[in-house]
């Protein structure tokens, strides 16, 4: 595995943070050079490129939910904007994986 | 049997365990301290406790309960019964004396209450720990084990290092022969189209799609999903891409069977267990914590537990030791000496899934010859069993019996 964000699928739409990255840090993407809007912590995933409302995230090059509004690339992907196709998801404060959390 | 690189202890029914447990088992939650206070008299010894809560009948409770104590890796058994507990404490009795192992039942209300049931207890216990002290281990080959697998506390790094490396353990041991569960058909919604076509025969594939489709209803009855807020955390945003994460715990082999908790894997292989009661929704959540997906592993013969972690869960299990794989760097730095696999070195490029994966086989080798697991050393013995409802399995669910 190489590089700051991981491309596990060639079908995946979003990117895989392999270490926790700062705001404003700097990826590169297939569209160009992206500023991250936000700090992204390990594991957490990016869009790969601009994701319109309704579509599939494919993560493992399989579906992990759909968008519930427009993404752009470099921005991060999680609950505030994407949602299951199946159960919704149970988050406490620090759903976001930076905000203090009664669950930390 | 295959080269024989384990130790274990034989028992009647002809599996070998790898551990030579003295159980104490309260039948109520009435009897649980003073079952606690007799365990607690052997801080040096292997006796655990286990027990069941609940005061009315449940038939599920009754067969775990059952299972648990002729483990193989259980060599003796203490029940505590309060007295007016509904557990049928005769039946339960009466199958581990089947076993061929030393069973004592004692009854709190006719043995003079607490201190006396206590004493009474110990006494026992001391006496069952030279009895089984004399067994004498015997080769065991890996095709003899039985291996279950669980992911808890899981997080976006759980999918793409622990449990790939743990899959690639499966893969190993079941080309060794060992029998291997995976489980929590809740923590598959989202994998059951793939995960039928790697079925034996089509109709052992329809019935995986059908399990995972169960546990969907009973989710979506409940309004949450198999899915923790840590999770969320952890950068995991829905219960389909956690459970794509998990599903990569069974590896690569063919799914030989489906199994139901207390079914003991009548062959090598990879078999999945389904934990979702059958029937209407009753008694609430089917696992309402990681152990008890662990309980229902071992009641299948599961000798060991390989758990991955990525937010960091310490615990361990009664009856047989849980290795745990820590899927996430950083938790492994925060956690150490609580993990035995440190697979966040996948992440971090310092290793491959494939060295990762060989390390986990080979440490289910040495903790099946004694040694303790990081959670067994450090005392854990978790255990929680609670109410439930299956019915049999069906006769397209082990291929291998037809």
């Amino acid at each position: 595995m190489t590089g700051p964000f991981l491309l596990l699928n060639e079908h995946d739409n979003v990117l895989v943070a392999r270490q926790a990255a700062p705001e404003g840090a700097s990826i590169t993407l297939e569209a160009g050079e992206v500023q991250l809007a936000r700090a992204i912590p390990l594991a957490h995933k990016v869009a790969r490129h601009d994701i319109a409302e309704g579509t599939k995230i494919l993560k493992y090059g399989m579906p992990i939910g759909i968008a519930t509004r427009n993404i752009a690339a470099g921005e991060h992907v999680h609950i505030h904007n994407i949602r299951s196709a199946y159960t919704p998801t149970h988050a406490l404060q620090d759903g976001d994986g930076v905000s203090a959390g009664v669950s930390q | 049997m295959t080269v024989p690189v384990i130790h274990g202890y034989p028992r009647a029914d002809g599996r070998k365990g790898i551990r030579n447990t003295v159980l104490v088992a309260y039948l109520v939650e009435c009897a649980h301290f003073v079952a606690s206070k007799v365990v607690a008299g052997f801080p040096d010894d292997d006796v655990q406790l286990i027990g069941f809560p609940g005061c009315f009948p449940n038939e599920y409770a009754a067969q775990m309960m059952e299972k648990l104590c002729t483990h193989p890796n259980v060599g003796a058994v203490l029940f505590v019964s309060l007295g007016c507990e509904s557990f049928d404490k005769v039946r339960a009795s009466d199958a581990v004396a089947a076993s061929g192992r030393p069973v004592k039942t004692l009854v709190i209300q006719k043995a003079g209450g607490t201190a006396s049931t206590v004493a009474a207890g110990r006494d026992w216990v001391r006496g069952a720990l030279d009895t089984v002290g004399q067994i004498e281990r015997v080769p065991m080959g890996v095709d003899e084990l039985v291996i279950g697998t669980i992911c808890g506390g899981s997080d976006g790094t759980s999918g793409i290092s622990g449990n790939p490396a743990a899959g690639k353990a499966f893969d190993l041991l079941v080309g060794e022969g060992a029998a291997c569960i995976f489980e929590e058909t809740g923590e598959l919604i989202g994998c059951e189209d793939i995960m039928a076509e790697r079925a034996v025969t089509p109709e052992l594939g329809q019935e995986l799609r059908e399990s995972v489709q169960k546990a969907e209803r009973y989710y979506a009855t409940l309004g949450y999903g198999s899915f923790a807020a840590g999770n969320a955390a952890g950068g995991l945003s829905t219960i389909e891409e956690k459970s794509l994460g998990a599903y990569v715990k069974s590896g690569d082999s063919p799914i030989a069977g489906l199994i139901k908790p207390g079914d003991v894997p009548p062959t090598g292989g990879l078999y999945l267990m389904d934990v979702v009661p059958d029937g209407e929704v009753r008694f609430g959540f089917p696992n309402i914590s990681d152990n008890a997906e662990i309980v229902e592993m071992i009641a299948s013969g599961a000798h060991l537990t390989l758990f991955v972690t990525g937010r960091g869960s310490v615990v361990g299990s009664a009856i047989s030791p849980v290795i745990k794989i820590c899927a996430n760097p950083d938790t492994y730095r925060a956690l150490a000496g609580d993990m035995d696999v440190n697979a966040g070195d996948i992440i971090e490029g310092r290793r491959t899934i494939e060295q990762v994966g060989r390390e986990i086989r080979d440490l289910v080798i040495s903790i099946s010859n004694g040694i303790p697991s990081a959670s067994e050393a450090l005392g854990h013995r978790e255990f929680i069993l609670t109410y439930k409802t299956f019915e049999p399995i069906g006769p397209a669910c082990l291929p291998s019996r037809i």
